[in-house]
């Protein structure tokens, strides 16, 4: 790879990191918050139904991660394991595409 | 403080074992006192590198009691454990025999990272004028009395997993000129320290910047080096 497509990874992985700092944040102060009114399904469901600013919130959160953890895990694999290359790549891209798919199925259902 | 210190010394080559011998304990004694010690009165066929003794040249860099030092500048009071000193070669350079690492790697990694300076004027053109007050000039003062003894180099954690990292002296090396106003060779220079095995590489442990006996920083230098090629991939110059 380049070293400016390795170099736009690195900046990549830095922002992403960048928004799941504030996007954790809020989402355990939420957590901290909602759950004092008692923690059941049709509660959570109930506030986060037809919100389009947290379906916005969210989605972010879930791109975020789908863009920081695999560019993490590929130095994991080239330091720990020795893996590098284009199949590494692909399996990575694959792994981001998991992450991204899950993450927004998970978003539909609770937000929609 | 007692008349004799204990010494493991590692002997033969990637494949050794430690020896030991007993050398007699003396006052402002350096760990390369010892080591001379050993091989002028004790066992003639130890291997062991030194020129300068007295930190300037960075060729008796060694790991002692589990830690890469200058050993002409380490008093054997600041690190003998108990009356014992376990020296060994340094870390993350192959052995050549007991005490002496082979260095090219390390040396060679300066030139992989573009860190010769490049220049474009010429005899007929007037001197560069460079303010000592300049950002870029402090910048690199802050790096440039590096000695080149490797210790940054063997404390490394990222080199034992990725021994192509160009490494801490070769990166701070480069950092450096990124900071020379008047080199010419800029955008080859940030290509060279923003590949796989360039400054994005490191994980900001900070042991070369603890075990420097120079007090530099590397981490500092790396960071700025980081921040040059992201700013220059950004702008699509890298």
């Amino acid at each position: 790879m380049s070293a400016r497509s390795e170099t736009l990874l690195w900046v990549a992985q830095r922002a992403s990191a960048g928004l799941l700092a504030l996007c954790v944040t809020v989402h355990l102060a939420t957590i901290l918050y909602a759950v004092q009114g008692g923690l059941t399904g049709a509660e959570i469901l109930g506030r986060t139904r037809g919100n389009p600013a947290w379906a916005a919130f969210y989605t972010m959160f879930v791109l975020a991660a789908a863009v920081h953890a695999p560019i993490g895990l590929r130095t994991v694999l080239a330091e720990w394991f020795g893996w590098r290359g284009r199949a590494r790549d692909f399996a990575l891209i694959a792994f981001a595409v998991v992450l991204a798919g899950l993450g927004l199925r998970a978003v539909s259902t609770v937000f929609a | 403080m007692s008349a004799t210190l204990r010494v493991k010394v590692w002997r033969g080559g990637a494949d050794g074992a430690f020896q030991e011998f007993e050398v007699p304990r003396r006052e402002s004694q350096t760990v390369l006192d010892v080591v001379t010690h050993i091989q002028r009165a004790l066992d003639p066929t130890l291997a062991y590198r030194y020129a300068c003794r007295v930190g300037m040249c960075g060729s008796c860099a060694m790991t002692v009691n589990g830690a890469a030092r200058w050993t002409c500048r380490t008093h054997v009071d600041k690190v003998a454990n108990k009356g014992e000193l376990t020296i060994a070669p340094l870390r993350n350079l192959p052995v050549i025999r007991d005490l002496v690492t082979d260095m090219r790697e390390f040396f060679d990694k300066w030139a992989r990272a573009a860190g010769q300076f490049r220049g474009a004027r010429t005899r007929a053109d007037d001197f560069a004028r460079v303010s000592p007050q300049s950002a870029e000039r402090v910048q690199a003062d802050a790096a440039i009395e590096c000695i080149g003894c490797a210790v940054c180099y063997a404390s490394c954690d990222v080199l034992a997993r990725l021994p192509e990292y160009l490494g801490p002296a070769a990166l701070n090396r480069a950092w450096t000129l990124v900071n020379d106003v008047r080199d010419a060779a800029q955008a080859e220079r940030l290509r060279a320290v923003a590949g796989d095995a360039g400054s994005l590489s490191c994980h900001t442990h900070m042991s070369c910047t603890e075990r420097c006996p120079k007090n530099i920083s590397p981490t500092a230098g790396i960071a700025g080096l980081k921040r040059a090629v992201a700013r220059a991939a950004l702008a699509g110059e890298l």
